[in-house]
């Protein structure tokens, strides 16, 4: 940590503390794979792979790539001891119908009443693409997002409303970013952790929001 | 007696008409059904629809029929990739057609005219920019959007193994749109690895029963690795 802000890294390594034994959690193309590098050993998680797999491993090395083994990047993974396989229909049922308990996604903008925009720029001549973002947003029992809080130019993605189009409607539960830990909600978004020397007063200026403190729910996901 | 197996993937492939919809498996390169995408190129058929996840990697397969200028519209959720260039350039001067779907809506359109549903209610991509003019529904106070199905004349799809009934087993996340896309095409194609004498496929582990497959050509084993080429 450089004075009041977390790396890439450490926002990962952080957002994995509060994945909880047992649970089923799909991670996001880009940042949010990030995660899969801090998953507390003595936890089992699944990770769950939206083009149809559960139980996925770590990245495969040099060696040990398989062409019929990749991840929703496309990249070539490994499976562990209790993997299983099957087809994108019942990849997006387990998905849509509520069977994850986890989602780890990344964003363009997130409002604080929790609208995700993170499929699309809106851009005129940008070559559009949704892939799983849409299903992901909507299908998790809770879905957290990891970005930086600011733009390169310093801008908050964390925003009243979206500009960008969006993925989906008061979706996101909790943000993870490099100044502070939010929760969302249909009342706004509230911190529950702030990055070093940040103060809520800094947050307040940099979006614009009316924010207040207050301690971090218990995560109320997994119900076994 | 019954038998799907084709002589070749050109046999298996010469009815195909212009204008036709063809369902192409694979997600990126997994199950890609490489080698009948390329006799589909070589066979001419043109003004095609196509339904695949992609819009193709490379220059090569699906790509290729892109690049051919043979496919007037594809219906997908993900084209942009790395390295989707020719997909891209005709995107770009407004050369193809795209609808442009969510996965999850992509596979249940898909999943659902296979299974005889007249459209249905999801929750995936209510309020966004994908559902604009579609009939929405609150039910039990979610909202959801109306989905329609998507059927196929043709379904290309690639599995591991085959006997000649059409049983198909798959490998690995190769699996991806196989068994949904084989359900929802008037005729389906298959490529495999290798066709096995009837009963060697252990029933319990057939994923795709031989009813949803009408066609079935031997491409060979894809791995120099004996114990890849051996799994089930």
């Amino acid at each position: 940590m450089s004075g009041n802000s977390w790396s890439r890294a450490e926002i990962a390594g952080r957002l994995a503390q509060d994945i909880p034994d047992g649970a089923y959690m799909n991670l996001g193309i880009g940042l949010p794979t990030l995660v899969s590098n801090y998953l507390p050993s003595d936890r089992e998680i699944i990770l769950h792979t939206e083009n149809g797999m559960l139980g996925m491993g770590p990245e495969a090395q040099p060696g040990e790539i398989d062409p019929d083994l990749i991840n929703a990047g496309k990249i070539a993974v490994t499976e562990l001891p209790g993997a299983s396989y099957f087809h994108h229909g019942d990849s997006f049922g387990m998905m849509r119908g509520g069977h994850l308990d986890l989602c780890v996604l990344g964003a363009f903008q997130v409002s604080q009443t929790g609208d995700l925009a993170n499929w699309s720029t809106g851009a005129p001549d940008a070559i559009p693409a949704v892939g799983g973002a849409m299903d992901l947003a909507i299908g998790a029992k809770q879905v957290y997002v990891m970005m930086e809080l600011a733009t390169k130019g310093g801008v908050s993605k964390l925003v009243d409303t979206c500009t960008y189009p969006i993925t989906g409607i008061g979706c996101v539960d909790r943000l993870y970013t490099d100044r502070a830990i939010f929760e969302l909600g249909a009342r706004g978004a509230t911190v529950t952790e702030l990055v070093g020397d940040t103060t809520l007063n800094e947050l307040r200026e940099l979006t614009g929001l009316a924010l207040e403190y207050s301690l971090a729910q218990e995560y109320k996901g997994i119900t076994s | 007696m019954i038998s799907k197996t084709s002589a070749s993937a050109a046999s298996a492939l010469a009815d195909i008409p212009d204008g036709a919809t063809i369902m192409i498996g694979g997600f990126g390169l997994a199950g890609q059904p490489v080698q009948l995408i390329d006799a589909l190129l070589e066979q001419g058929a043109a003004n095609l629809t196509v339904v695949s996840n992609n819009a193709g990697n490379g220059h090569s397969g699906l790509a290729a029929l892109l690049g051919a200028k043979r496919v007037q519209k594809i219906i997908c959720s993900f084209p942009r990739q790395t390295d989707s260039h020719i997909f891209d350039a005709l995107y770009r001067a407004g050369e193809i057609e795209l609808e442009l779907v969510p996965q999850g809506n992509l596979a249940e359109r898909i999943r659902a005219a296979g299974a005889g549903i007249g459209a249905f209610f999801t929750p995936t991509g209510f309020g966004t920019s994908l559902a604009e003019g579609k009939e929405t529904r609150t039910i039990n106070g979610r909202d959801y959007v109306l989905e329609h199905p998507i059927a196929a004349d043709f379904a290309l799809i690639s599995a591991y193994r085959a006997d000649r009934l059409g049983n198909l087993t798959y490998r690995k996340t190769s699996r991806n749109f196989g068994p949904i896309m084989a359900s929802a095409a008037a005729t389906t194609v298959v490529q495999v690895d290798r066709i096995v004498e009837l009963g060697e496929l252990d029933p319990e582990a057939v994923i795709t029963p031989g009813i949803f497959v009408n066609r079935v050509v031997e491409t060979g084993d894809r791995f120099e690795r004996e114990e890849w080429a051996d799994v089930g």
